[in-house]
């Protein structure tokens, strides 16, 4: 019988909540010594999936067979007994505790006292960070680690546990590629010791890059499934959005006009040194490289967040001294930075006060007293501008999706008028529909004749959307090319990774 | 998870749909707590619904209630302040010393005659915003936690005060400073005074760039400061403000007690920060209102008065204050708990 291949069985899966039909009868094979990829935009119902399965919530209906067995009302803990554990997106460890406190937290070792015992604790540590290729000291702090190396922590616990079935929800959000080729090596370790990985993941080259087969879903059902290698991107895509996205990058063509600003020799401390580069109107220009490259602290530097060690910025031909976000500011400047949620948003405020923060001088009557009436009526008019989705301008922030709470970032720096802005990363985190909504604006922008300076981690955004395309590597550009039909992902890879110099365009 | 598509908002808060009773009594709440109060504490003693007693209640209430209102912008940028009583102290015997009548047996400075009200009131309210400033010059520039730097000014404010008098309480006040204990007519002066203060407060923080920069601050430090907004300046602001409203206070203290005492106003700041978290203020940040200072310190002011009239052993009192205190707060987080 086929279920002896399969690890894991879900059928019929329905999970309502209170007025919203979640999951509306799905269903989730999983082979033994495979990694099975679940794919679908934010809301289709993977999470809730995952979560049916660890036991946080159970299903409303439906059966779940675990290695041939039917498994009903069981809490995480119990999960876990049998061989389910989740690697979740955002990692909390006891920072100031040791790995193998960690790892043990709640279940240590005791002797016959019930003291801990901390040279067994040590042992059995040792022997599971074995298991992964870990070769860092049991004792070592957690807090001392990089977010790639508590990922490994992580998985040395589910380990621990003798997990058989492992589900990592997007591990590699905040990986460096050599920390996810590190990763991935880990995994296809993992598969032929037997073990069944469940992976979750927004970016398409990963999943073609590990993953065995996809099942994909969509506002709550299952849409297909099939084997990684047979489903090309744009069926993935489709199945995905439930439409083509033919028009991923709409970039058009815009006039390019004179230098608005030019960066030369640029230093930041050991971050980066000698950048120079020079943006026109109209222009998009890609910032690539690998993560610690010095893409962020290029153009935090450029927007006075972090002061420059050396270098000069010229606007139109004359140099300005920028060291804060209010001069950047003052010199038409305008941010959209990398981590949305740390240093974007204002969570617990209003669409409308987190558009107008930026630009509160422009209400101010001459009594000082703020006028209320023009800012609800610019905030408005944003937001049909740039179509955010949102029932009012009162609604809280935090209770829009992320692609929305993108566009009121982007709203906000637009109502400062800026004529330079500088994109890090716009499209993380954003589901495939949104993504290409992002890049129209973006593109719109540049049509206005604003000059635009965007980083991106996604070689296709950058290839897509870009004029030209500086290019990183420790510091260091190592490359500024013309975006042409010629130019292929391997080239820009070279660059970055430092096998070539020079062609400094 | 919901079944909407993925560019719709997720869940609908919106003001206008959510009219529902639930959403009304959180929001509405405090008030209905408040209004409780005053109903059962008049039906064991219905002399409390009398209008002297009511203005007793505010007058009782003007001085923490004052202090709150500071109190509630500090809160909100995510801030604390420990040391508005021992700023009310220390400004207050400033103030006190110079507001001695000429006549006084132990005059600090024997060689001036009466001053006019206003001098006094100036010198206690530059003294408060002088201490408040430190106060957020310390927590913006050297970027020590609000805790940290309060406790400090708590210690060295009241040490200051001990020093200036000597320990020994300053009184023999002229007419002019008495003046704000009195009354106009039945209207107690600090109910007036207690009412521009809150007019004033509420009109900076909801109609003021610096208003919005406080909620942006207290929301996220960080993209406060992308926004381009002056962070350190503003903190220094919010932190003076905090100071001038605890002079304030010191004034109608001095003029209600008709002296002042260096040891005057201990663990005033805590019944500020009751106050304050009652009405709703959230110590995560970015969450308060001015309304909510407001209620919270009547709330307080009640159910002191209302305890002490009904004869509720004062112990006892503090008890039941902690437990509604620690309500509101559970009461509260619930409300601004992320829905997932």
């Amino acid at each position: 019988m086929e279920m002896e291949k399969d690890i894991l069985v879900m059928k019929d899966i329905v999970k309502t909540f209170p007025g919203v039909k979640a999951l509306k009868g799905v269903e989730l094979t999983v082979k033994y010594g495979e990694i099975h990829a679940l794919m679908g935009e934010n809301g289709a119902g993977k999470s809730t999936l995952m979560k049916c399965l660890i036991g946080i919530h159970p299903p409303t209906s439906g059966q779940i067979y675990f290695e041939g067995s039917l498994i009903e009302n069981y809490n995480t803990a119990e999960a876990l007994k049998l061989g389910i554990a989740m690697i979740h997106q955002e990692l909390s460890p006891v920072e100031h505790r040791s790995i193998m406190e960690n790892i043990w937290l709640g279940r240590e070792p005791k002797n016959k006292l019930g003291i801990i015992d901390h040279k067994k604790m040590y042992d059995m540590t040792k022997e599971v960070l074995a298991e992964i290729d870990f070769n860092e000291d049991p004792k070592t702090l957690m807090v001392n680690l990089t977010v790639a190396q508590m990922q490994m922590i992580e998985i040395a616990k589910a380990l621990s546990y003798k997990a058989k079935l492992i589900i990592m929800d997007e591990p590699t959000s905040a990986l460096t590629n050599k920390e996810i080729e590190q990763l991935f090596t880990i995994m296809r370790r993992l598969k032929e010791n037997g073990k069944s990985i469940i992976y979750i993941s927004h970016k398409l080259d990963e999943i073609y890059a590990i993953t065995d087969r996809i099942t994909v879903y969509r506002d709550g059902e299952f849409i297909g499934r099939g084997d990684t290698k047979d489903i090309d991107i744009s069926q993935l895509i489709k199945m995905m959005v439930g439409r083509e996205v033919d028009e991923m990058f709409p970039k058009e063509v815009c006039e390019i006009g004179e230098v608005k600003m030019s960066v030369k020799n640029l230093c930041y401390g050991r971050k980066f040194k000698d950048v120079s580069f020079d943006v026109r109107k109209g222009e998009i220009l890609g910032i690539a490289g690998l993560v610690g490259a010095g893409r962020t602290e290029v153009i935090e530097t450029l927007f006075g967040i972090r002061g420059k060690t050396g270098g000069q910025i010229l606007i139109d031909g004359k140099e300005v001294d920028i060291k804060t976000p209010r001069d950047a500011k003052t010199n038409k400047m305008a941010l959209l930075t990398e981590d949305r949620r740390a240093t974007g948003i204002f969570p617990m405020l209003t669409i409308l006060q987190n558009v107008i923060i930026a630009n509160l001088g422009k209400y101010m009557k001459k009594n000082g007293l703020l006028s209320h009436k023009d800012a609800i009526a610019d905030t408005n008019e944003f937001v049909s501008a740039i179509s955010i989705k949102t029932p009012s301008i009162y609604q809280k922030i935090e209770n829009l999706s992320g692609g929305n709470q993108q566009k009121v970032l982007v709203a906000r720096w637009l109502l400062t008028d800026p004529e330079i802005l500088f994109l890090d990363e716009p499209t993380r985190g954003i589901d495939v529909g949104a993504k290409a909504e992002i890049h129209r604006l973006i593109s719109r922008l540049a049509g206005q004749g604003k000059s635009i300076v965007m980083v991106s981690s996604e070689l296709p955004e950058v290839m897509g959307m870009s004029d030209r395309i500086v290019i990183m590597h420790e510091g260091k550009v190592t490359g500024i090319v013309e975006n042409n039909s010629e130019l292929t992902q391997e080239e820009i890879m070279k660059y970055a990774t430092g096998q070539t110099a020079g062609h400094l365009a | 998870m919901t079944s909407e598509s993925n560019n719709v908002v997720k869940k609908s808060g919106n003001p206008m749909q959510s009219g529902t009773a639930k959403a009304l009594l959180q929001k509405y709440g405090i008030i209905l707590v408040l209004l409780f109060l005053i109903i059962v504490i008049t039906l064991v003693q219905p002399k409390f619904l009398s209008p002297t007693n009511l203005f007793n209640v505010m007058t009782q209430s003007s001085i923490y209630g004052i202090m709150a209102l500071g109190m509630t912008l500090v809160i909100t940028s995510k801030g604390i302040d420990l040391s508005v009583g021992s700023m009310l102290a220390f400004s207050g015997v400033i103030m006190a010393s110079f507001a001695q009548a000429s006549t006084a047996a132990s005059l600090y400075y024997p060689g001036i005659s009466d001053l006019p009200a206003i001098v006094p009131v100036l010198v206690a309210l530059a003294v408060g915003m002088l201490l408040g400033a430190i106060n957020g010059g310390l927590i913006a520039f050297t970027g020590i936690p609000a805790f940290i730097a309060t406790l400090g000014m708590y210690t060295i404010a009241r040490g200051a005060a001990l020093i200036y008098t000597g320990g020994k309480p300053v009184s023999n006040f002229t007419e002019g400073v008495l003046f704000f204990g009195s009354k106009i007519g039945v209207i107690p002066i600090p109910v007036i005074v207690y009412v521009i203060m809150i007019t004033i407060t509420w009109v900076l923080l909801g109609y003021t760039s610096f208003g919005k920069n406080v909620y942006a601050i207290g929301g996220n430090i960080k993209a406060a400061e992308i926004s381009g907004v002056n962070v350190k300046k503003n903190l220094v602001f919010i932190y003076s403000f905090c100071g001038l409203c605890a002079a304030v206070a010191a004034i109608v203290f001095a003029g209600r007690v008709g002296s002042v005492h260096p040891g005057a106003a201990v663990g005033y700041e805590l019944t500020a920060i009751a106050a304050t978290t009652i009405g709703g203020t959230s110590h995560y940040g970015g969450i308060g209102t001015i309304w909510g200072a407001v209620i919270g310190a009547l709330v307080l002011g009640v159910l002191r008065n209302g305890m002490t009239l009904i004869g509720i052993d004062a112990y006892w009192q503090q008890i039941v204050e902690g437990c509604i205190i620690i309500v509101a707060v559970i009461f509260d987080m619930r409300k601004n708990a992320k829905k997932k």
